[in-house]
C-alpha cells in the first residue's frame, strides 16, 4: 500500500482540515462564521446518518428526532437542572442512544420499506410528543436561553470562552466534527465496518458467514443515533432556543438530503452535502418566493444527473482522467 | 351510543378518502417501486382544482371533480416522464428524494398562486339527515358512496381492460410481462396517471368538508403510507381495508382514548403493529 503522504487518499484531506482551521482568520464576517458554525453541527448529524444508512444500508427516517430528542435533553438539563454543559452534552448523546436502542429493538426486524416508515412515524410522534408535554418542554413557547458552551480554563490563568465567541464555538464544533469523523472512520475500517457493508450487500449472505445481521444492524443504528445528540447538543447550545420544530421529519429530510447530495457511502460526501446545501439555501434567499421552488428542481436534477452525489461524480470525473492517461 | 355511532359514521366517510389517496400510493408503489411522497401534494392540486372550478368558474361539483381527475392524470403523467423515469435504474431512495423534491415545488407553486389562506367551497350538499340519534350532512354521504363507487370502477378498470390487464401484469412480475410484449415504461405513465387521478378525486371529494390550502397533502401523505404499510405494500385490498381501519380507529380513540394525542394514533399503531409483525398485517414473510 502507498504509505506516502502525498497519497491523495491523505492529501485532499489533510488541505480540507487545513482550509477549515484557518478560514476564520481570514474573514471577519460574522454571517460566514456562522454558516461554518452550521456546517459542523449538520456534518456530525449527516455523517451519523451516513453510518447507519450509507455503509449498514439501514434508512432510517427517525434522525430529526434523535437529533431534537439530543437537543432537548441538553437543552433541559442546562435550563431546569443547571447542569453544566460538559457534563449535559455527553447525556444528551447518551439519552439520544438509549432511545436509540429502545427503538432499533423492534424496528430493525422490518426491512426496507417497512423499516424506513416505521422510524418515520416514531419521528412524527417524537415531534408531537414534544410539542404536547408543555410541563417538561414548553412545547410551542420552546425552551429560551440555554447557555452557551461553559468556559474551558487553561494553565497560566487564561480560558477559552464560548459566549458571543463565533470563533471559538467554531473550533469547538470543528473539533466535534473530526472526533466524529475519526471515529466513523475506525469504525468503517474495522471489522465491524465490513459486518456492516455485509449486511447492507445481502443479510442472509452474511448471516451464512456468521455475522449477526440484527446485532450489527443495532450497532451501526445506535452509534448513529449517538452521534445525532451530539449535534443536536451542539445545536442546542449554540442557538440557544429549541422548539418541537427541530425535531420534525423535516430535518430528517434535510438531513437526508444532504447526505444523498454529497454522496451516499463517502466520508466526505455528507460533509460536502451539510456545507454546501445550507449555502446554497441561504443564496437562493434573493429568489424569495421562488426559493423552495429552485431548491425542489434543484434537488430533482442533481438526483437524476448525479445519482451518487457529489462525489460520486467526482469519483468519474477521476476515474476517466486515469483511463485517459494509461 | 349516539357519540359511537357518530364516531363509526365519521370514521367511515374519513376512511374512505383515505382508502381512495393509499389505493393510488400503493399502485403507484407496486408497479414502479417509488415511495412517492408528492401524491399528498396532488391531492391537494385535486382539492384546489375543484374549487376553483366550483367557487371561480361556477362549473357542476360532479363535472369540476372529473375535470380535476383529468388534470391530475395528465400531471401524473408528466411526473413520471420528466422526473421518476430518469431513475428507473436508480436506487429508490433516490425517487425518494427526487419525490421529495416534487413536494417543495408543488406545495411552494400552489402558495405563490393562491396564497397561504385556507379556502372554502360555497355551500353544497348541506341538508342534515337524523336517525337513530346521529347526524349526517348530505356531502358526507356523498363521499362515502363516491368513493365506494370509484374503488369498484378502479377494479373493474383493471379487470377488464387491456391497459388495466398490463398494469396487473407488471405488478406480478416486471420482466415477465416486458418479455410477453407488455410496454412497461408506457404502464409506468398510466399507474402514475391512475393513482394521481385517485388522489385529486380523494382532494375534490373531501375539499368541502376541509379547508383547502397549500400544506393539506403533508399530513395524508404520511397517514397514506401508514395505510399501505400496514396493507402490505402494493396490495389493493390491503389499501382499501387499512383505510377503513384506521379512519375509524383516528375517530374512535379521538372520541374515546385521547384528544391531546389524536393525530398520532396512526403513527402509533403502525409502530406497535411492526414491533409485532414486521411485515405488517397482512404482509407476507420476506
Amino acid at each position: 500500500m502507498n504509505k506516502s503522504l502525498l497519497r491523495p487518499g491523505f492529501l485532499i484531506p489533510a488541505v480540507i482540515v487545513l482550509v477549515a482551521v484557518a478560514a476564520p482568520l481570514f474573514s471577519e464576517n460574522r454571517y460566514l462564521h456562522h454558516l461554518m458554525i452550521m456546517a459542523c453541527i449538520w456534518g456530525i448529524a449527516a455523517t451519523a446518518l451516513n453510518l447507519v444508512m450509507g455503509y449498514a444500508g439501514q434508512v432510517n427516517l427517525a434522525h430529526g428526532a434523535f437529533f431534537g430528542i439530543g437537543a432537548y435533553t441538553s437543552g433541559l438539563l442546562m435550563l431546569k437542572l443547571g447542569i453544566g454543559f460538559w457534563i449535559a452534552l455527553p447525556l444528551a448523546c447518551l439519552t439520544a442512544a438509549l432511545f436509540g436502542l429502545l427503538i432499533g429493538m423492534p424496528s430493525l426486524r422490518t426491512k426496507g420499506a417497512y423499516f424506513a416508515i416505521g422510524t418515520l412515524c416514531f419521528n412524527v410522534i417524537v415531534t408531537v410528543i414534544i410539542d404536547r408535554w408543555e410541563d417538561l418542554t414548553e412545547g410551542q413557547r420552546g425552551l429560551l436561553g440555554i447557555p452557551s458552551p461553559s468556559p474551558i480554563p487553561l494553565p497560566f490563568g487564561l480560558t477559552i470562552h464560548f459566549d458571543n465567541n463565533m470563533i471559538t464555538t467554531y473550533y469547538l464544533f470543528l473539533a466535534m466534527l473530526l472526533v466524529t469523523l475519526f471515529i466513523t472512520r475506525r469504525i468503517v475500517t474495522s471489522l465491524t465496518g465490513k459486518n456492516f457493508r455485509a449486511v447492507k450487500g445481502n443479510e442472509e449472505l452474511a448471516a451464512s458467514i456468521g455475522i449477526n445481521p440484527f446485532r450489527t444492524k443495532l450497532i451501526a443504528f445506535v452509534t448513529s443515533t449517538f452521534f445525532a445528540g451530539l449535534a443536536g447538543g451542539l445545536y442546542a447550545s449554540y442557538i440557544g432556543f429549541l422548539s418541537p420544530d427541530i425535531s420534525d421529519f423535516h430535518v430528517t429530510f434535510e438531513v437526508l438530503i444532504q447526505v444523498m447530495f454529497g454522496g451516499l457511502g463517502t466520508m466526505a460526501g455528507p460533509i460536502i452535502g451539510a456545507t454546501f446545501l445550507p449555502m446554497i439555501s441561504e443564496t437562493l434567499h434573493a429568489l424569495a418566493a421562488y426559493r423552495m421552488v429552485t431548491y425542489g428542481i434543484m434537488l430533482i436534477v442533481v438526483i437524476i444527473f448525479l445519482p451518487s452525489g457529489i462525489m460520486g461524480g467526482l469519483k468519474l470525473l477521476w476515474a476517466k482522467r486515469t483511463k485517459a492517461k494509461s | 351510543m349516539d357519540l359511537f355511532l357518530q364516531q363509526v359514521i365519521n370514521g367511515i366517510m374519513i376512511g374512505s378518502v383515505y382508502s381512495l389517496v393509499a389505493l393510488g400510493l400503493t399502485i403507484i408503489y407496486g408497479i414502479l417501486g417509488v415511495p412517492n411522497f408528492a401524491h399528498g401534494s396532488l391531492y391537494m392540486l385535486g382539492a384546489y382544482f375543484s374549487f376553483l372550478l366550483v367557487s371561480a368558474g361556477g362549473v357542476n361539483y360532479w363535472l369540476a371533480i372529473l375535470i380535476s381527475m383529468a388534470a391530475l392524470t395528465v400531471i401524473g403523467m408528466l411526473i413520471e416522464r420528466i422526473v421518476f423515469r430518469p431513475l428507473v435504474n436508480a436506487p429508490h431512495l433516490n425517487s425518494f428524494i427526487a419525490a421529495i423534491g416534487l413536494i417543495y415545488v408543488i406545495d411552494n407553486v400552489a402558495l405563490i398562486v393562491w396564497g397561504p389562506d385556507f379556502k372554502r367551497f360555497p355551500p353544497l350538499y348541506d341538508q342534515l339527515y337524523h336517525f337513530l340519534g346521529v347526524t349526517i350532512t348530505l356531502h358526507r354521504i356523498i363521499i362515502v358512496i363516491t368513493a365506494i363507487a370509484l374503488i369498484v370502477l378502479l377494479e373493474l378498470f383493471i379487470k377488464k381492460t387491456a391497459i388495466g390487464s398490463a398494469i396487473e401484469a407488471t405488478a406480478q412480475d416486471r420482466v415477465g410481462a416486458r418479455l410477453s410484449g407488455i410496454n412497461v415504461t408506457r404502464v409506468d405513465m398510466w399507474t402514475l396517471g391512475l393513482g394521481t387521478s385517485l388522489a385529486a378525486a380523494a382532494g375534490a371529494l373531501i375539499g368541502p368538508i376541509l379547508l383547502v390550502y397549500p400544506a393539506m397533502g403533508g399530513a395524508v401523505t404520511l397517514k397514506a403510507f401508514v395505510i399501505i404499510i400496514l396493507g402490505g405494500m402494493g396490495s389493493i385490498p390491503g389499501a382499501i381495508l387499512g383505510g377503513f381501519i384506521l379512519g375509524l380507529i383516528e375517530s374512535l380513540g379521538g372520541a374515546y382514548l385521547t384528544s391531546n394525542y389524536h393525530e398520532v394514533l396512526a403513527f402509533g399503531l403502525l409502530v406497535t403493529v411492526l414491533a409485532i409483525k414486521p411485515t405488517g398485517l397482512f404482509g407476507k414473510a420476506h
